[in-house]
């Protein structure tokens, strides 16, 4: 057992085991999101009060909760490599965070085009979950833009990891200061979801699932990249670069 | 680092040291103290002059500006909190001394808040009354600015500390702050509206004071682990 996670956090091993892991992430991925994708789209009958306009919560609910989900990898990966400076660790986070950031923008757009029909307006800023949404982007921009402006990658990793660590305390926050904000400000009728039918809810959870894959095994192939870059001084990866298969 | 040994001043006696030095430095250079300040009464003399002299829209919009223009202030005072101590180098010392860093970093915040949001809570009933808000709630707006400069004050020195010896520091504060600075601008103009429509507000001032107790219980120690990084 902690023979695998040593070999885990050792770069060539892990640069080897992630382009196998790759195919298997993705191809589910791919056939879930397709499937997810039909039947969301045609075989699920229209809602008797939103009508066709409910299907985009087939890629809203998965792209936020994809946006929640990087922010906390970003947060636990700096955890780990701020306590037990595995430096893999740090790698995840900045792999992670421009995926975030664009499932979080997909979540703030396809919720805009959602609100339009439903709430008669592209922006509520009364209404806690699209407010903390749109700073969660913010806190992406920031943790990027504070990497891009260290040069020293082991300096750029630990300070990121203190500001990803800081921002997940303010998200928590901004989420229960928006919610008593809104609460003062009566107006907004939120609906209310009722509890969703299974045919409904199956395409769903195939969304889900397969939004999750392919968010795998794009950050597994954004983190390849990443060691490779991280190690480009190392043997190995020289050995592996002018080796006949050229890196593969 | 070593750790404080017998003989050898305090922790207490660590932070007031600290605290005395940047007022006395700041008290030298008295720009440093009147520029956020100026910043601050010009922000919201813009105001105004940009949506009309309304009296109902000032009334209205009153809590909301002053608040913005302490939140901007505050960003823009923050830029030079570890500056002048990472270019001299004093920095180090700090790093080196044998007091706790968390400490002496909220040593240095108290002095920053003390020269930059203090002042602040003291001259906005000025500018509020050019708002023509009801005098009766002078108390609550100054009530939430001294609540809500302290723990801007102090998550202000988290990002100043991630961003210190960085070339292009100002901008990148800002966006690093903002967002962390949002719930305390969103509590504290919306207690003095509140305040200002007769409701009740103790709700916010009950927030913002769990959030200035939390900032000064917590953010000592990120900023200190920052500096670290930024420093090594």
């Amino acid at each position: 057992m902690w023979k695998f996670f040593h070999q885990l956090a050792s770069p060539p091993h892990f640069y080897r085991l992630a382009a196998t892991l790759i195919p298997w992430l993705a191809v589910p991925g791919v056939l879930l999101i397709a499937y997810g994708a039909y039947a969301g789209l045609f075989l699920v009958s229209a809602d008797y009060q939103q009508g066709d306009a409910f299907r985009i919560i087939y890629v809203h609910v998965p792209s936020a909760y994809l946006s929640m989900m990087a922010y906390m990898m970003m947060a636990v990966g700096g955890g780990i490599g701020l306590i037990w400076r595995m430096k893999l660790a740090h790698a995840v986070g900045a792999a992670a965070a421009p995926l975030g950031a664009a499932f979080t923008f997909l979540a703030l757009v396809t919720g805009s085009i959602w609100g339009r029909p439903m709430w008669g307006t592209w922006w509520e800023w009364g209404d806690p979950r699209m407010t903390s949404e749109l700073i969660l982007l913010f806190l992406y921009f920031g943790y990027m833009a504070l990497r891009s402006s260290i040069d020293d990658t082991a300096k750029a990793d630990k300070a990121s990891a203190v500001l990803a660590l800081v921002g997940v305390v303010n998200v928590v926050i901004v989420h229960f200061s928006v919610e008593w904000w809104s609460s003062l400000h009566q107006g907004q009728t939120v609906f209310k979801k009722g509890t969703m039918d299974a045919d409904m809810r199956i395409p769903l959870f195939a969304m889900l699932i397969g939004f999750s894959l392919i968010f795998g095994a794009m950050l597994v192939s954004r983190l390849r990249t990443e060691v490779l870059f991280r190690e480009r001084r190392t043997r190995w990866v020289r050995e592996l670069v002018l080796s006949p298969e050229g890196g593969k | 680092m070593s750790a404080i040994k017998a003989g050898q001043p305090g922790i207490l006696a660590g932070l007031l040291a600290i605290t005395r030095r940047d007022l006395l430095l700041a008290w030298k250079r008295p720009g440093d103290v009147l520029n956020p300040l100026f910043f601050f009464a010009m922000v919201c003399t813009l105001f105004p002059l940009a949506v009309g002299p309304s009296a109902e829209q000032l009334t209205f919009s009153g809590p909301g500006v002053l608040w913005v223009a302490a939140l901007l202030s505050t960003l823009l005072s923050l830029n030079s909190l570890f500056m002048s101590d990472h270019e001299d180098g004093s920095l180090d010392q700090l790093l080196v001394s044998p007091q706790p860093l968390p400490v002496l970093a909220l040593g240095k915040t108290l002095a920053h808040w003390l020269i930059s949001g203090f002042p602040l809570v003291l001259i906005s009933p000025l500018l509020a009354i050019t708002y023509r808000m009801p005098s009766d709630i002078m108390g609550v707006l100054m009530l939430t600015l001294l609540l809500g400069t302290i723990s801007l004050s102090l998550l202000g020195s988290i990002g100043a500390a991630l961003t210190v010896g960085l070339h292009r520091g100002t901008a990148l504060l800002s966006l690093l702050i903002l967002p962390l600075a949002m719930p305390v601008l969103l509590l504290g103009a919306n207690t003095v509206s509140l305040a200002a429509g007769n409701d009740i507000y103790s709700t916010g001032i009950w927030a913002l004071g769990a959030y200035a107790v939390g900032s000064i219980s917590l953010a000592p120690y990120a900023t200190a682990a920052a500096l670290r990084i930024s420093n090594e």
